[in-house]
């Protein structure tokens, strides 16, 4: 399915822009969604083929994945079901360094002689590429952790939940947003188990089971007379979390400014599609935002994205080098800007923190596609840019010995290459509500959601929308508002930040469908914040008329 | 991985079919062969094959679908894999939106495929990238590219005698190139379906001129200005307006092509009556398949006539609501250029911009077709009619029936993603502020 094809299909819009057609894989009955895979103890002698063969031709390393990835999607609208799909995709990844170069082979033959076959290949492709290679690969060295495994800590497998349940979940929000003014609404739920097997000659064999869960919807009125029509998407976040994550925990909840619901480890879908009817009615009328100066107060949900494309995607270490010129493109975070110790990222207050362990996240494994264990390291403090996100080929080139741990390829059949860990901005120390971000500012707009998102290529110009925006004046809320946008420079922004809330407002944001290299691939990636104020951006007006 | 042929094909759909116990049934066969290569910092990064065949079966009872897939085509598999898509029919819910599967169609010949393509080897990667690499490193810049190459086949057969086959070849390559002091970047796309017509060093060169120009650009304030876009600039916007030709979102009131009060476009002017588009899978320069997934014959489609709304795709449920023919989508997009060269339109500019690209484009308002995004790899500032200097990469805010609405020529056409499309000059463009960008 091409990428446009399936977003008509889903019909809810840019979260699913980058769902690649590998990740479809083949369909399968639901029943064998529970079949439980190949044995860890053939596993571990398949890998050996591979690992064993690539010695035998001459490789200094070698890694095997054995990956079995499972994905459940449903997907409605208004009273209807669209489509249930469940698919399964099977095989081994094999990637070699000969020559001091790498090579890679991929087979759905997990058999001895597919996977000689497929050894074969990489080292073949090695080999002949070591002949216009400069510089030999260097790797980082990495502990043997033997035969180990990890697990995504999930009370309830979306596997062994009925699809008659998840389909009555979504059917029963999809009538919520009907009954309560929505003209249109589609809704879907993705979730995802990757159960993968990895061994290197480093001496580690590595069983992980880790599972994710997104649950989403687009709520559209429409006012037929002028022609207008507005969306309200889900305020809901992408999870590595197990099917729990729609329980719909009151624990869990919290009340945000102007009624709305905001979700921390569980989320409503019922709720959340009662309130977005009502909004995206609400929306049709909305004051049309003026453009100038304001303080804005972002909730963590809309900041998440912000995150991602102005802090995850500069710092990564392969895109700053050139590796990605040609692609998503390279970074205004240099070398010599990390090299001065002095660079000011952001703020006093800014604290940017990488990691790979965060429960419930999107990014948090075991360990990473080339057998590291995973960990928590800083990229900012005290507004100081201090480090990158690298892996065991590139982290030499920044002078350090140890790879971050943030490998990863989104299936068997793609080679793993630097993907960005979770990357979160610390809670504040000082005790902050909600409330206190929002009572002393003069002019502002308080924005909730995901939205629009655009950042160039070396990620100093950025422009952002959400999903509700909030007018402040003298200190509170005093509607909604419409057509807004803001347009900063990476460092300005992060520099502007004047108030974080505390831990209590600590939540995650998540995407599902990063995309990165060439061909493409998708990971998925968590950012945790807590409500945060910038002060005096730009905000520009997006109305027109044609 | 074989490329099957038409007969070959069809035997083992028909074979499926055999097996098949459910009120209809539809089988599609596919199966392609793709290489590739990767360079960054002037030396190859990865390079990967990848071959897939696969067999989907879609089986119905009433209006309960269940579809299955299989990689293996000998006996067993092929009656595993029909009973698979029959158990999950049977489990399905309904699906009230849920169309008979076609009876047998006519389908015009393709011209798809070109063996010289589906001939390629590694070695002729390799090739490609050197001839990147090595003018890169003589011309002071840094070259980072991709080449991907693919060649595959695809087949349906279904329960009401319907059989449709294609074979196609297809190329793509990128290569952007840096000047090594950081303050220059060029970029150059080329696609193909016959890679003989494909000249990786008259590319690669064309990105390395761009690079040395565009070292140290000056700013200039945003607002808004005449621009000459370079069909890979504006192929974004045209292809996001595209996505707007959907009758089903215009009759149901939440798109740009729904109207005040209700009903659609269709028949109304919405740009400057110069601006003609249509599709047609077999033009020899951007051709495809002359069949879609449902099995619908692809024909030459007016889209826009002299600026008017002459079609929206309708397709087979929403025409059988709406009571009219289904429209499929279009498989490409030809827009009408002019007879003048890029040199010709800078000649003809007093002053404007010259934009190479387009990037990071995402939808601000989709009641507006509003985009936003930035210039990026060649962004030039022309007086007089010549180009004067390099200027730094804005961010635009715009929409591309505003966009159309404020044509002032068309030039050449060029291939580009599969489409063709003109150069463009475009009067008040609407860009809202700078970026630092190189």
């Amino acid at each position: 399915m091409k990428r446009r094809d399936f977003v008509q299909y889903a019909g809810m819009g840019a979260g699913a822009l980058m769902m690649p057609s590998l990740l479809m894989g083949s369909e399968i009955p639901v029943e064998a969604l529970l079949d439980p895979g190949m044995d860890v103890v053939l596993k571990k002698r398949m890998a050996d083929v591979a690992l064993n063969t690539a010695k035998s031709l001459g490789a200094s390393y070698a890694d095997a994945r054995i990956g079995r990835y499972l994905n459940q999607f449903v997907f409605t609208r208004e009273d209807k079901v669209q489509n249930v799909v469940n698919t399964e995709s099977f095989g081994i990844g094999i990637r070699v360094i000969a020559n001091g170069t790498w090579g890679f082979a991929s087979t759905n033959d997990v058999s001895e002689k597919g996977i000689t076959k497929a050894t074969n290949q990489a080292v073949a492709i090695a080999k002949a590429n070591s002949k216009i290679q400069k510089v030999p690969v260097t790797l980082a060295p990495v502990a043997s952790h033997g035969e180990v495994s990890w697990k995504t800590p999930i009370t309830k497998d979306f596997k062994e939940v009925p699809v008659s349940e998840k389909v009555d979940l979504l059917l029963s929000a999809n009538a919520a947003a009907l009954d309560n003014g929505a003209n249109y609404v589609n809704s879907g739920l993705f979730m995802v188990n990757e159960q993968k097997y990895f061994a290197s000659t480093e001496g580690s064999y590595i069983d992980q089971d880790v599972h994710r869960i997104w649950p989403t919807f687009g709520v559209t009125a429409i006012d037929r007379a002028s022609g207008k029509f507005k969306s309200r998407q889900a305020l809901s976040a992408p999870m590595g979390m197990g099917y729990e994550y729609m329980d719909g925990l009151a624990s869990e909840k919290l009340k945000g400014p102007a009624g709305l619901n905001l979700y921390r480890r569980s989320y409503d879908m019922v709720e959340d599609a009662t309130l977005a009817a009502k909004q995206a009615k609400e929306m049709l009328s909305a004051k049309s935002v003026e453009a100038g100066k304001y303080d804005l107060v972002l909730e963590p949900n809309h900041l998440g994205l912000t995150i991602h494309e102005s802090v995850g995607h500069p710092l990564e270490l392969d895109r700053v080098l050139g590796y990605e010129a040609n692609y998503a493109g390279t970074s205004f975070a240099t070398l010599d800007k990390w090299e001065s110790k002095d660079f000011k990222y952001g703020s006093d207050i800014v604290n940017l923190v990488a990691d790979k362990v965060q429960p419930g996240s999107l990014g948090a494994v075991g360990y990473d596609d080339e057998g590291v264990k995973t960990k928590e390291w800083d990229l900012v403090r005290n507004g100081v840019l201090t480090n990158y996100q690298a892996i065991r080929d590139q982290v030499h080139m920044i002078g350090q010995n140890e790879s971050h741990g943030c490998c990863y390829a989104q299936s068997w059949n793609d080679v793993q290459f630097q993907r960005m860990p979770n990357v979160s901005l610390e809670a504040g120390k000082e005790k902050y509500s909600i409330d206190d971000m929002i009572k002393d500012v003069e002019k502002g707009i308080y924005i909730a959601g995901r939205g629009s998102y655009s950042i160039d290529q070396q990620r100093y110009n950025f422009q952002f929308g959400g999903t509700v925006f909030y007018e402040i004046k003298d200190g509170e809320i005093v509607g909604m508002l419409d057509d807004v946008a803001y347009q900063s420079n990476t460092q300005e922004f992060w520099n502007s930040c004047t108030k974080i809330c505390d831990e209590s407002d600590y939540r995650m944001f998540g995407s599902f469908f990063d995309g990165k290299g060439q061909p493409p691939q998708v990971s998925a990636v968590s950012h945790g914040s807590a409500t945060t104020r910038f002060n005096n951006i730009n905000v520009i007006n997006t109305g027109r008329t044609i | 991985m074989a490329i099957y042929t038409k007969e070959e094909a069809r035997k083992i759909m028909e074979k499926a079919l055999s097996f098949s116990t459910a009120d209809a049934c539809e089988i599609n066969i596919s199966g392609s062969e793709s290489g590739n290569i990767r360079y960054a910092r002037n030396t190859v990064s990865t390079a990967g094959h990848r071959s897939n065949q696969t067999l989907v079966v879609q089986s119905n009872f009433g209006k309960k679908s269940g579809t299955a897939t299989i990689d293996e085509f000998d006996d067993a598999s092929l009656k595993k894999v029909v009973a698979r898509a029959e158990e999950l029919a049977k489990l399905s819910p309904e699906n009230p939106e849920f169309m008979e599967p076609l009876g047998p169609q006519t389908y015009d010949e393709s011209v798809t495929f070109s063996e010289a393509t589906a001939n390629i080897t590694p070695e002729f990667r390799a090739e490609v990238a050197s001839s990147s690499i090595e003018p890169a490193v003589a011309n002071d810049t840094t070259a980072a590219g991709f080449f991907n190459d693919s060649s595959g086949f695809s087949a349906m057969l279904n329960s009401n005698g319907l059989f449709a086959y294609n074979k196609t070849t297809n190329s793509d390559f990128t290569v952007t190139m840096r000047s090594n002091d950081g303050t220059g970047s060029g970029w150059v796309t080329r696609d193909y379906n016959d890679i003989s017509k494909f000249d990786a060093a008259e590319a690669s060169k064309v990105a390395i001129d761009k690079a040395v120009l565009s070292r140290a650009a000056k700013a200039i304030e945003p607002g808004k200005y005449t621009v000459i876009l370079e069909p890979a600039a504006s192929v974004g916007l045209l292809g996001n307006m595209a996505g707007a030709f959907n009758a089903r979102t215009a009759d149901e009131g939440r798109s740009f092509m729904s109207k005040e009060g209700g009903g659609t476009k269709l028949g109304e002017k919405i740009v400057d009556e110069r601006v003609n588009v249509w599709s047609d899978p077999q033009n020899t320069e951007v051709p495809t398949a002359t069949w879609n997934g449902a099995g619908q014959p692809l024909k030459q489609m007016k889209w826009i006539e002299n600026g008017v709304v002459k079609n929206l795709a309708y397709s087979r449920f929403w025409a059988k609501e709406k009571g009219v023919d289904a429209v499929p989508f279009p498989s490409n997009f030809i827009m009408q250029g002019g007879d003048a060269s890029l040199e010709d339109l800078i000649k003809g500019t007093k002053k404007g911009i010259l934009v190479t690209r387009l990037w990071y484009i995402r939808t601000v308002d989709p009641q507006t077709l509003l985009y936003t995004g930035l210039t990026r790899d060649g962004t030039f500032y022309i007086e007089n009619g010549k180009i004067k200097h390099p200027v730094k990469n804005f961010r635009f805010n715009e929409s591309p029936i505003i966009m159309l609405n404020n044509l002032e020529a068309l030039g050449k056409q060029v291939r580009i993603d599969g489409n063709l499309i003109p150069y463009m000059k475009i009067r008040d463009f609407t860009f809202t502020s700078l970026s630092d960008a190189v």
